[in-house]
């Protein structure tokens, strides 16, 4: 297959189209704006809409609007933007419309930094917004895997009608691989519900609002049922070197990269080390985790531990469990040797 | 020889056989039969769909037999803007109060004005929160008294109320800006023709069209529905004239 050298944004924004997405606003932010900026070269000129909107809590609207539509529909952003956009994120999981938004993480809490980082973990996995709701939640860690994800992100959003998010970061925005497009058909999936003009059928509504407690309950139940199947059947996980393994590093995103390259480093040393790498975040892989719990482990995070606790959670309380995570600097391998060769001493 | 009788009145079409939740008095309901009626007489409710955000505007879609979203509080332009790109053959229309259209929505309002989008804007504006019990709005009078405002609104604290039509119309891409009002039967019919003007903006391509009524709100200006029609008249009108700001 033919390989073509980019950036992870822009193989991102490729990917999309290439899964039929044709309509995308958003707002400039490092560093994801080549996403944007990939947009409104490419979907114009293919009778798509770029647009560009006022701020990213327009943006999220805007998308809210054309998923109403049952378009296939992206935005992206970073993570403050990200944290403007959790309004509309909510009302879009409240209306069950289906639609993409790619997280490129950078640095935080508030401006933070424009650095790659995982601490907007929290925000992606348990909901973000009010209310009960869950995205999907990709974690890519090459450019490759971004593409892959991206392109089945638009047809896992349309079968749950729920949103998924792209979750990767500054590093793998920026950094540039080449990447293949496999050839896609995107999946048609009917949608009865969206908002195109009531000709030939009764009038749709893209509502949230359930004055009556038993409805709303009703209707947070048809959510969290589609939650519960996610779990069941949507969980991707990647296992390195674990049957041998007696210290398992769990990892996602760009630091399962960095660690596999660790592990390689380590295993030349005689040691043995395996990696868990979540590629849904959410639905979170618990179960190969409580398989493995009579390991220990060394989780990883450009935070300050998020996804610690759901490792903590899913192994129990008497498993071994240790973290290593930098926030606003990305761990370097030799870092995670060091912190590997501390638990063996 | 038998009786004809025509029939000179009748419910229009895309207005559901319900009854509304507005308050005795209120202009609302009068607003939601005016858009009712032109959707009919242009015969595009087949191809039209609202956006009603949070407020007293949000149960329209009760009301309105056509496709509609529920916003949330100020972002209804923002949605019409998603709706109307993906499908440029629709005509979409929001339907918002002042406290989402001048206050919480205003980026979202300003913004699809100078875009020119191709969306029409009913902004009822009755110089009070309606739904959340009467308090102050962007667009409450000076010496206006609301549960916010309890001793009248100054502008040494509040500032001053603002005039979307007025500041709308400064904005290229707006292209049919007017105020009018349903305090009377003349302005009620005023009122319809700015309306079906707005649409027809909208439908040849003309940019972005709103329309602000001056609605009344009895309950939440503790007045009896006479008393409020006159308070249109008399206080609001004064400080919000009506008039057409800008047509194509």
């Amino acid at each position: 297959m033919e390989k073509t050298f980019m950036t992870g944004n822009e193989a991102i924004a490729e990917a999309a189209i290439q899964a039929g997405c044709r309509h995308f606003f958003g707002y400039p932010i490092t560093p994801q704006s080549e996403i944007p900026e990939y947009m409104s070269k490419r979907l114009p000129k293919m009778g798509g809409v770029y647009l560009q909107a006022e701020s990213e809590v327009a943006a999220i609207n805007m998308l809210f609007g054309a998923a109403g539509t049952g378009a296939r529909v992206m935005t992206s952003s970073s993570s403050p933007g990200i944290s403007l956009m959790q309004e509309g994120i909510s009302y879009i999981a409240a209306a069950r419309l289906p639609c993409v938004i790619v997280n490129i993480m950078r640095g935080g809490p508030g401006l933070g930094g424009i650095q790659p980082s995982q601490s907007d973990y929290f925000q992606a996995t348990k909901g973000g917004g009010h209310g009960d709701y869950h995205l999907i939640v990709l974690a890519p860690h090459t450019l490759q895997e971004a593409v892959y994800l991206t392109m089945n992100s638009f047809d896992l959003a349309d079968k749950y009608r729920n949103p998924v998010m792209i979750l990767g970061d500054g590093y793998m925005g920026q950094m540039m691989e080449p990447v293949s497009f496999p050839k896609l058909t995107p999946r048609h999936t009917p949608k009865g519900w969206a908002l195109t003009g009531a000709k030939d059928r009764p009038a749709n509504l893209v509502k949230t609002l359930y004055l009556d407690p038993e409805a709303l309950e009703k209707h947070n139940l048809v959510i969290n049922q589609t939650i519960q199947k996610i779990k069941k059947e949507e969980v991707q996980v990647e296992t390195y070197h674990t049957d041998d393994a007696e210290i398992i590093i769990a990892a996602y995103g760009t630091v399962a990269r960095i660690a596999k390259t660790a592990i390689e480093v380590l295993r030349n040393k005689g040691l043995k080390v395996g990696l868990i790498r979540p590629i849904t975040v959410f639905p979170f892989p618990c179960k190969i985790f409580e398989e493995l719990a009579d390991r220990r482990f060394l989780v990883v995070e450009m935070s300050f531990g998020q996804m610690l606790e759901d490792v903590q959670l899913s192994l129990g309380r008497k498993a071994s469990v240790h973290f290593y995570g930098r926030t606003g600097v990305v761990p370097s391998y030799d870092e995670i040797i060091v912190e590997v060769e501390k638990l063996v001493k | 020889m038998q009786m004809q009788l025509q029939k000179v009145f009748e419910r229009p079409r895309t207005l559901r056989p319900v009854a509304t939740h507005y308050c005795p008095g209120c202009g609302h309901g009068i607003v939601a039969r005016l858009i009712a009626e032109v959707i009919d007489e242009f015969g595009i409710r087949e191809k039209t769909v609202g956006v009603a955000p949070v407020g007293c505007s949000v149960l329209l879609y009760n009301y309105l037999d056509i496709d509609m979203y529920e916003a949330a509080h100020g972002r209804a332009p923002a949605v019409a803007t998603g709706c109307k790109r993906v499908h440029p053959d629709l005509v979409v229309f929001t339907y918002q109060g002042d406290g989402d259209f001048a206050s919480i929505g205003t980026a979202e309002a300003v913004h699809a004005a100078a875009r020119g989008e191709r969306i029409t804007t009913i902004f009822i504006n009755n110089a009070i929160y309606g739904m959340t019990g009467g308090q102050m709005a962007p667009t409450t009078l000076i010496g206006q008294k609301t549960t916010t405002s309890p001793y009248g609104r100054t502008a040494e604290q509040a500032g001053f109320p603002i005039r979307m039509a007025e500041l709308l119309a400064t904005l290229d891409g707006a292209s049919f800006i007017a105020r009018v009002s349903v305090h009377s039967p003349k302005n009620i019919i005023q009122a319809k023709g700015a309306i079906k003007k707005a649409f027809s903006v909208q439908m040849n391509q003309q940019g972005y069209s709103m329309v602000e009524v001056l609605s009344q709100c009895p309950t939440d200006w503790r007045m009896s529905p006479a008393e409020a029609v006159k308070w249109v008249e008399e206080k609001m009108i004064p400080y919000y004239p009506l008039k057409t700001l800008k047509a194509p």
